[in-house]
């Protein structure tokens, strides 16, 4: 019990020392962390939405979506393939899968083999083990039925996750704030936590917007009442610009001239009245196309059209070469900015639709940090309080090692960058009621011990081992409930399990192995013959 | 003259009064279940889906108007209440079929611009779909079940099958009281009540763990010794530990409780709860319970009773 070996004095300290010094940028404000030594660790504990406001979403792409058109391409494919090679069939889609049904039932090995040649690999690196994106089998009687793979549909899942992330990340860095979190979580779906930031309508207008972009020949033969004739499709104008007088809706061609995907650059402008505008440019493929098919139409108008809604259609007047022009409407500034933000970023590949959404306000995460605060600086004083009326010196001792364990688990919590709840700060107020209990344990043992009548050596010594093994067992059985907690809570729930996983781990060693330490040096220099305690 | 809330030495017939705190926890039990299925429990949004929005006035708000102002949307169900302030008003609307979230936000704020004078700032606002909330009531139950579960196969490895099955009948009590006492106050039941659910799970079996130990310990050193008067003088060595501790972990959460925020409340509430309960059960129920097993003893390789078997303690 008293001798320490020279390296456990030495670890024990180094640990409490480091411990505190990663702590300690934590209770700085700016101005002192500025002037803090820079080969000083000054991490801080991230604050969770709640403490410091801002918008939580949890998205799911419409997967049934990217099915179906996957699907539907595929039988483009399929059928533009099979045309080449002159056989005849008849296709529909029906219950998830694609069937074929051959004008000529002798041709069905001639059509496999055409299809084979559709199969495409998904995923898979140089090495290797991706998975078809396709399976058909033969129904005999010229009838063949294609289906998308499980495998491949959770690759496709994959990719369009990935991507709408990218995506989201590159709408949200345009909109300046400050490190958004944006992960794929599950199956399909997305979470994005902005924090500091009170807006959930703009940011969903934001990153929910599909954003596809494309240009396509206005049909302007074709009256408001009159029948749509195949090949071309009927789209609403955006609401601001219904404008009296002028038409809701224009019949346009389905074939695109040019989509976003061809887009290297937009901004907000003005045009030559003064009225907010968006300058964007096209790469080479599209700036040719463009300026091709506006060489072809003049005096015909085309329509830019933004998620199934017609944005702007405008009338050629020349051939627009260069590949950049400008979209007009009836913007503001704001929508304009917006507007070009989305065009810059592209589009996402699926819809996303909000499955949950948590927004708090900035002044109730600062009143939620207040009352945390407070809570648990009474809290620990009271505790500090009750502990030295209980065990005099000693408890002394534990309140050493109990503002050491604090400071511990907020320099874990800096190190393992977690992010601190309320109920996060909550977990920690109880790892300070029951951090003191391990303390407790080993001085009721004392206590014990002295009381059995061995002397003061002996009676530390005891009290020392004996309570460790059930100081042990009584902590793992506390982590166990907390592994499950961060294993299946979510978000400020997840933050209490981290809080309380990490005050397990510092209490066991600042209660065990730190008091052990200071209480055995004052032994060893003091020899005392009675304990009070 | 240092405080000593329990004697140095105690000797309370606990295991005698088993029989009361049997009937007393199945008392308890079946009124939780009861309640349970006659009031059930005032699921958060989490649990059920829907829309909560907490909005701060300017002045003390008039809860009655905007109850009627919302009612007149006709979207069923319409809570409002204050929430720890009179200028705090918490809303709580169920998911409308046919609405999208943002359309349901838009027309609630504007009913709530009629009937709120002065500036409304929108403190807090979570939505919660319907397949997100079915996916974590259905991660709650897991994650309590597994942690009984998990529970269950420490005990039996660090202890024997007896033991494990005492801790888990004790957690089992524990939580069912607690859940009763949820739906008896209908405070909201939400994911920090599956948190606080999960700690008195964690904090209960940390103090039947530290009863069992010393069973375990008596066990070996009084080999002769009578299995109730056993137990009773394991849980009496170890009453002052179990109030002390209890006490500390009380006086943090009054903390909590009291000056923590509204948000808290409701978790602090039922850790408090939890805290009595934990510390009846590992008393009252974790350790009678014992008496129903046979334990077995270690062969009788030691020496009598009164003399402890553990080495020697060599001076260092």
């Amino acid at each position: 019990m008293l001798n320490f070996p020279r390296w456990k004095v030495i670890l024990i300290s180094l640990v409490s020392l480091l411990g505190v010094l990663m702590a300690v940028p934590n209770f700085l404000d700016d101005k002192m962390l500025e002037s803090w030594p820079s080969f000083l660790p000054a991490k801080q504990v991230t604050l969770g939405l709640d403490l410091q406001g801002g918008v939580h979403l949890l998205m799911e792409a419409d997967l049934a979506e990217v099915k179906k058109e996957k699907l539907e391409s595929k039988r483009g494919d399929i059928r533009d393939a099979m045309r080449k090679e002159k056989i005849r069939l008849t296709s529909h889609i029906g219950g998830g899968q694609l069937m074929i049904r051959l004008k000529k039932p002798e041709e069905t090995d001639k059509a496999l083999s055409v299809i084979r040649e559709q199969v495409e690999v998904l995923g898979g690196g140089i090495a290797g083990g991706g998975v078809n994106d396709i399976e058909y089998e033969d129904k005999g009687n010229g009838e063949i039925t294609v289906r998308l793979t499980e495998e491949g549909l959770v690759v496709r899942a994959d990719e369009v996750v990935k991507q709408s992330i990218e995506v989201i990340r590159r709408r949200i860095d345009g909109m300046g704030t400050t490190e958004p979190v944006i992960q794929k979580q599950g199956t399909g779906r997305i979470l994005v936590q902005v924090p500091g930031f009170n807006d959930p309508q703009k940011l969903k207008e934001i990153i929910g917007k599909t954003a596809k972009l494309t240009f396509q020949m206005v049909n302007a033969n074709i009256g408001p009442n009159d029948r749509v004739p195949p090949g071309f499709i009927r789209l609403p104008m955006v609401e601001s610009e219904r404008l009296q007088g002028q038409e809701n809706s224009l019949v346009v061609s389905k074939r695109a001239i040019i989509t976003g995907e061809n887009l290297v650059s937009a901004s907000q402008g003005f045009d030559q009245n003064n009225s907010p505008n968006i300058n964007f440019r096209f790469d080479r493929v599209g700036g040719k196309k463009f300026g091709d098919t506006t060489r072809k139409n003049i005096n015909r108008r085309f329509a830019i059209i933004l998620d199934n809604e017609i944005i702007s259609a405008p009338n050629i007047q020349s051939a627009i070469l260069g590949g950049s022009g400008q979209i007009t409407g009836n913007f503001t500034v704001q929508s304009a900015n917006d507007l070009a933000l989305l065009l810059r970023a592209g589009a996402l590949p699926a819809k996303l639709t909000v499955m949950e959404e948590r927004t708090v306000g900035p002044d109730l995460g600062a009143d939620n940090i207040d009352a945390g605060k407070v809570a648990s600086i009474i809290g620990l004083l009271a505790v500090m309080v009750y502990i030295v009326l209980s065990y005099g010196g000693f408890g002394l001792v534990t309140n050493f090692a109990l503002i050491v364990n604090i400071f511990l688990i907020f320099g874990l919590l800096s190190l393992m960058g977690a992010t601190l709840t309320l109920p996060g700060i909550a977990g920690i107020v109880l790892t300070i009621g029951m951090a003191v209990d391990a303390n407790v344990l080993i001085f009721e043992r004392i206590r014990e011990e002295l009381r059995s009548g061995k002397n003061v050596l002996s009676a530390l010594d005891t009290g020392y081992q004996k309570a460790y093994g059930t100081i042990i067992d009584a902590n793992v059985t506390t982590l166990i409930a907390a592994i499950l907690l961060f294993q299946f809570g979510s978000g400020p729930v997840k933050g209490f399990a981290v809080t309380l996983m990490v005050g397990i781990a510092t209490s066991v060693f600042t209660a065990v192995s730190l008091t052990r330490l200071i209480i055995a040096t004052w032994a060893r220099k003091k020899r005392p013959t009675t304990l009070k305690i | 003259m240092l405080l000593k809330l329990v004697p140095e030495k105690t000797n309370i017939p606990f295991i005698n009064g088993r029989k009361v705190a049997y009937g007393l926890s199945l008392l308890m039990i079946i009124a939780s279940i009861f309640l349970f299925f006659e009031k059930d429990l005032n699921y958060g949004i989490d649990f059920e889906g829907g829309i909560m929005i907490e909005i701060g006035t300017e002045q003390a708000a008039d809860v009655g108007a905007i109850r009627g102002s919302l009612t007149n949307l006709n979207m069923g169900d319409v809570v409002v209440q204050t929430f720890g302030s009179d200028t705090d008003i918490l809303i709580r609307l169920q998911n409308q079929a046919g609405l999208t979230v943002d359309e349901v936000v838009v027309q609630v704020r504007e009913a709530l611009n009629e009937a709120v004078p002065g500036e409304i700032s929108y403190r807090r606002t979570e939505t919660v779909g319907g397949v997100v909330s079915e996916e974590l009531t259905q991660d709650g139950i897991m994650a309590v079940a597994f942690a009984i579960g998990a529970v269950l196969i420490y005990i039996w490895l660090r202890f024997e099958w007896q033991f494990g099955l005492g801790a888990v009948i004790a957690l089992v009590h524990d939580v069912t009281l607690t859940i009763g006492m949820f739906a008896l106050t209908q405070l909201e039941f939400n994911l920090s009540t599956i948190a606080a659910i999960l700690t008195i799970v964690g904090y209960s079996l940390n103090d039947t763990v530290v009863v069992y130990d010393r069973i375990r310990e008596n066990l070996r050193k009084f080999r002769k010794m009578e299995l109730s008067e056993l137990l009773n003088l394991s849980i009496n060595d170890t009453l002052s530990r179990t109030i002390m501790t209890s006490v500390t972990t009380l006086l943090a959460l009054a903390a909590l409780f009291f000056l923590g925020g509204e948000v808290i409340h409701g978790f602090a509430a039922a850790m408090i709860w939890g805290i009595f309960v934990g510390t009846y059960s590992s008393i009252f129920v974790a350790s009678p319970i014992l008496l129903w097993f046979e334990l077995r003893r270690e062969p009788d390789s030691f020496p009598e009773e009164g003399v402890e078997v553990y080495p020697p303690e060599k001076a260092k």
